[in-house]
């Protein structure tokens, strides 16, 4: 019996079994940035203890920070004592800094892979949820929490229990106007926001072979929405053409070297799953959330679902977000009129997902009443959607064109929703509030679904626009 | 928790919050994230929830005051990965929830930081949830050892991961500890790992 790729990468990095029972596990890239890690560089300095290898964390700022082109220091006095917290403990540690006078910052799950840090067969973790999002380069990738932040600083190692393996194949072929995203809402769709609790997603089949490295990304960035909180493809051709001439990644006969290590790193044809899931990529339509969890999501051709369909707490929950969403059971959730329009994320906002979205954009013209906004995944998506002209493109249509964060995806920075606004949103959480405005509603689609909304001012059926 | 650590018995209140899928956002909004201490969240628990309903959210609830027990449904926690979480239950005097589950950052963090997260199935915590509304006065007893939990007349019978219960008892929930223990087998997975080391020549 042969083993998956979570078995050999959590072999290779085994320190020991601890007296709790979890594994003592070796982290071969650590991501900081400033939001979860103050308290842990306190709780560092207050045990004594210093950084264990400095050279195996990396560290950006993207949560926080302004995208309208403010300077220090930021008018946000609580986000100018982050960006000094950040900056003083990167002194005193010495860990590589990309702040914005490299060119080189950026959301953590952008930066990572764009830099050639994010390897095949690593270890990853960063104190942010969405750290799956480089598990499609073939990595263990997880979030931490803040405590975890400090273990890994001190350590390099986390305690942390080896989840069970789900093999998620997906064959056939997706259609003209679906893309990676609604792959993803449609698996969550399928298996529930928990439906992955203990698990690691191993995604396989037809539809992620096909997919670049960009849809890949999207695709495990969302695993933890589905519960599951590490999820990867097996590396290939597509990860390794990618990864060659990054600035971080091997080069010459090291790379070649390395090539061979990573290939041996994939699951084996015979390896055990401990559970197989398949769908029919033909059976996959773009897709909307319509509530205030990811799981809460449909079809764009499909109607809004009715409480009466399920019992218990279960319609609790739909009357509960219909009562948030202000929708109502029963209609179509396309012709849903939105506020504003958000491209933008760790799950969409790379290179490929711009020019998505400017190809919809394009010709068209956002109504007065909506406000779009593009902020670019870091500096340097933004530097070559400018060469291409996307740029141009999006502000000819109506749309902001911002620098590199993380903006309104949870609105820490200065881009929130105002009361109920509605918005059209390419991230990745629909939750109550995340948008800043705790009677903000999200729609999440892809990055296309969310420019033909920007457009009609409305939910858009993005295949209807393909075909006209 | 006495001196060494060991968290064996939780009792107090309890202070019931219902609802499936309760995120991280809702538990604390981001704006919070922007404090660079945990000191300072425990007022802000729930808060745009708790302004939007006025003051019948349960934590407003003077029933509750006080309460220790925190008791949910399905998937708490889930969401971000952000400790603020259950840092600000933990500061607003929270020392253990049962739920019927739990999202698993979040119950890794809560662990980590001392909260025993205790599962029982869901017309149990149905139950559970009921008397302590009707009875907010209920006293309540877990013994995280053994997952026996009583509220008043009545017991149940709770789950915890081995693991995790063992770390508990034995006062080694935080792992940093242990973790330290490792620091020779820790180069050698280091010095092992091609990526770090080098890679070999072909
Ligand atoms: S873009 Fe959103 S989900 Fe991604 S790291 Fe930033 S805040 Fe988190």
């Amino acid at each position: 019996m042969g083993h998956t790729l979570l078995d050999k990468v959590w072999d290779a990095h085994t320190v020991r079994e601890l007296p709790n029972g979890q594994t003592q596990l070796f982290i071969g890239l650590h991501l900081v940035h400033e939001v979860t890690s103050p308290q842990a560089f306190q709780m560092l300095a207050e045990r004594g203890l210093s950084v264990r290898y400095p050279d195996l964390t990396f560290a950006t700022v993207d949560h926080i920070i302004p995208t309208d082109g403010s300077t220090r220091p930021y008018v946000d006095g609580m986000a100018e004592q982050m960006f000094v917290a950040i900056e003083q403990n990167i002194e005193r540690t010495g860990i590589p800094f990309f702040d914005r006078s490299t060119g080189r910052q950026g959301i953590v799950h952008v930066i990572g892979p764009e830099l050639g840090l994010t390897q095949p067969g690593m270890t990853i973790a960063c104190g942010d949820s969405h750290t799956s999002t480089h598990g499609a380069f073939g990595a263990i990738a997880f979030g931490i929490g803040t405590s975890q932040v400090r273990d890994v600083l001190a350590t390099q190692t986390i305690s942390v229990a080896k989840p069970r393996c789900r093999r998620i194949t997906v064959n056939g072929k997706l259609a003209d106007g679906v893309f990676a995203k609604d792959v993803i809402l449609a698996i969550i769709g399928r298996l529930g926001v928990q439906g992955g609790v203990g698990y690691a997603y191993e995604y396989a089949g037809d539809v992620f072979d096909a997919m670049s490295m960009d849809e890949r990304m999207t695709v495990c960035n969302m695993s933890i929405e589905g519960g599951a909180r590490v999820g990867y493809v097996n590396p290939d051709e597509t990860a390794y053409a990618y990864l060659q001439g990054r600035e971080y990644a091997p080069k010459g006969d090291e790379f070649d070297s390395a090539r061979q290590w990573w290939s041996d790193v994939a699951s084996d044809a015979d390896a055990a799953y401990d559970d197989q899931v398949d769908i029919e990529g033909e059976s996959i339509a773009p897709m909307v959330t319509w509530g205030v969890n990811p799981g809460q999501v449909l079809g764009v051709d499909e109607l809004i679902p009715s409480p009466e369909s399920v019992e218990g707490l279960e319609r609790r929950s739909i009357e509960d977000a219909l009562d948030h969403m202000k929708l109502a059971p029963g209609v179509p959730i396309a012709g849903t009129p939105i506020d504003v329009a958000f491209v933008g994320s760790c799950t969409n906002s790379r290179i490929s997902d711009l020019r998505e979205a400017a190809r919809v954009a394009e010709g068209g013209q956002v109504p007065a009443h909506v406000k779009a906004l593009v902020v670019p995944g870091s500096q340097q998506v933004k530097t070559e959607a400018e060469a291409e002209g996307l740029d141009d493109i999006f502000r000819a249509a109506g749309f902001e064109w911002r620098d590199a964060g993380c903006s309104m995806c949870l609105a820490m920075n200065p881009d929130k929703l105002v009361n109920d606004q509605v918005c059209a949103s390419s991230s990745n959480r629909n939750f109550k509030g995340r948008q800043g405005s705790p009677l903000g509603r999200t729609l999440l689609m892809s990055p296309a679904m969310v420019a033909a909304a920007a457009v009609a001012g409305e939910v858009t059926d993005v295949r209807a626009l393909a075909a006209g | 928790m006495a001196d060494d650590g060991r968290i064996t018995h939780v009792a107090g209140t309890g202070v019931p919050v219902r609802g499936n899928d309760i995120d991280t956002d809702r538990i604390i909004p981001a704006r919070y994230l922007r404090e660079i201490t945990f000191e300072t969240l425990g007022p802000h628990a729930f808060e745009d929830e708790r302004r939007q309903l006025n003051g019948k959210h349960p934590f407003d609830d003077a029933r509750f005051t006080g309460a220790s027990v925190l008791v949910v449904n399905r998937n708490f926690g889930s969401g971000s990965s952000r400790e603020h979480a259950p840092q600000a239950l933990m500061h607003r005097g929270i020392k253990a929830i049962v739920g019927e589950s739990f999202a698993e950052i979040f119950f890794g963090n809560c662990t980590t930081i001392g909260i025993p997260c205790l599962t029982l199935p869901a017309t149990q915590i149905e139950s559970l949830q009921s008397l302590i509304e009707e009875a907010p006065e209920t006293a309540l007893a877990i013994d995280v050892g053994s997952g026996a939990i009583t509220a008043g007349q009545a017991t149940y019978q709770a789950e915890l991961p081995a693991s995790v219960r063992e770390a508990f008892v034995s006062g080694e929930w935080d792992a940093l500890s242990s973790l330290l223990e490792s620091g020779d087998a820790i180069s050698a997975v280091h010095d092992r790992l091609p990526y770090i080391s080098g890679w070999p020549a072909r």
